[in-house]
């Protein structure tokens, strides 16, 4: 069975069945007054800012993208009108990672 | 066609939710976001348990997609109002596979979960029970359908279109970049297809783009939206995003999506690839 487009889940620890040395990681958190936020939009814009990838943080707050090396922006989108951009570097082997406070 | 006739916004459903003869269908692949929380009435759809064949690669046949409608609650005479996660990726592809056994009455609600999220739209947890029905589908609309040698005999003559992200286009990536990348299939695009993102068509909140930008942004990527077009991704969701755009928002007349997409185009022994940025 090919398997789909969804996310998996969007914990806190990465999935066991990821090889970091073969991925650039972008991960995150969304918080609100220090809380974790769940529900919220994160999208991923490429260095031109196009769109390549779109999650929905989990009960965590968390947020996770495979990309490539180079520079990227993460765009939360939240109830309330809230979008905030955060630009990151990723790099093959590690995981680069954001808090966003909304 | 005009966009009312396949497409409703959030305001509309909020008042209309115990309309008659009106079945709301959350798809998603990930049901845990119904289970969470959806819109009120509605019932869900799983993409892939119970559209796609368990065994073979491709949809379930014609008896099998009647089981499902029937056992869902779902008559051939009622309206149909899909939505979903993942900008309505899945509920688009979920339109196309009703209207693909003949379903004549079937809308998207604009936005889909993440619009009504975004407002702050109330999701339940009840699921409705619907006394079952006899649904009778239609023999497959082959019209609205491309497969793999079709798609190889387009290149250079039909438009073809490539909705995944420019990195998938490119060859960087294999996926879109919330999925790990290993995957079995070589990299890169068909020929002479066109880079338009699926996400190019929608608004940030999942909303669709009017029809005269949509029209710009074809025209400008150098698609004649008077030939036939195809429009493929990696399996065939992301592109019917696209496809309902042009063939639905659009009304042209021959647009077909290619499920197959790259996950087949991709492992294709000896069919031509091409790699790198858009031209």
């Amino acid at each position: 069975m090919t398997q789909g487009c969804a996310a998996p889940a969007q914990t806190a620890s990465l999935p066991a069945t990821v090889d970091l040395s073969n991925e650039a990681v972008i991960q995150g958190t969304v918080t609100r007054e220090g809380a974790p936020v769940s529900s919220a939009y994160a999208r991923l814009l490429d260095s031109t800012g196009e769109f390549t990838a779109e999650v929905v943080t989990g009960d965590e707050g968390v947020f996770r993208f495979f990309a490539a090396d180079g520079d990227w922006t993460v765009r939360v989108l939240a109830a309330g009108g809230v979008s905030i951009d955060s630009t990151v570097t990723a790099k093959t082997g590690e995981v680069a990672a954001l808090a966003v406070a909304i | 066609m005009s966009r009312s006739d396949v497409l409703v916004d959030a305001e509309w459903v909020a008042s209309n939710l115990d309309a008659p003869a009106l079945v709301l269908v959350e798809v998603d692949e990930d049901v845990s976001a119904y289970d969470k929380g959806h819109i009120r009435g509605a019932v869900k759809i799983d993409w892939k348990t119970e559209l796609q064949d368990p065994v073979r690669r491709d949809f379930v046949d014609k008896t099998g997609f009647e089981e499902l409608l029937s056992a869902k609650g779902i008559a051939n005479d009622d309206l149909v109002i899909l939505y979903g996660g993942n900008n309505n990726w899945f509920a688009a592809y979920a339109y196309w596979y009703f209207k693909l056994y003949g379903h004549e009455n079937v809308k998207l609600l604009d936005g889909g979960r993440k619009k009504w999220e975004l407002d702050s739209r109330e999701l339940v947890t009840d699921v409705p029970s619907r006394p079952a029905t006899g649904y009778k589908a239609k023999d497959q609309d082959l019209t609205i359908r491309s497969f793999r040698d079709e798609v190889v005999d387009s290149i250079g003559s039909k438009g073809l279109i490539d909705v995944r992200s420019p990195d998938e286009f490119s060859g960087k990536l294999l996926a879109p970049a919330h999925l790990p990348q290993e995957q079995a299939q070589r990299a890169g695009h068909v020929p002479t297809a066109r880079s338009i993102p699926w996400s190019k068509a929608a608004n940030d909140d999942g909303t669709f783009k009017s029809d005269d930008e949509l029209r710009k942004i074809y025209g400008d990527a150098g698609v004649d939206l008077n030939k036939p077009i195809i429009a493929y991704c990696r399996i065939g969701e992301r592109s019917s995003h696209t496809w309902f755009a042009l063939r639905e928002l659009l009304g042209l007349p021959d647009v077909k999506n290619y499920d197959g997409s790259w996950t087949e185009y991709g492992s294709l022994v000896g069919v031509p690839i091409e790699l790198g940025d858009p031209k």
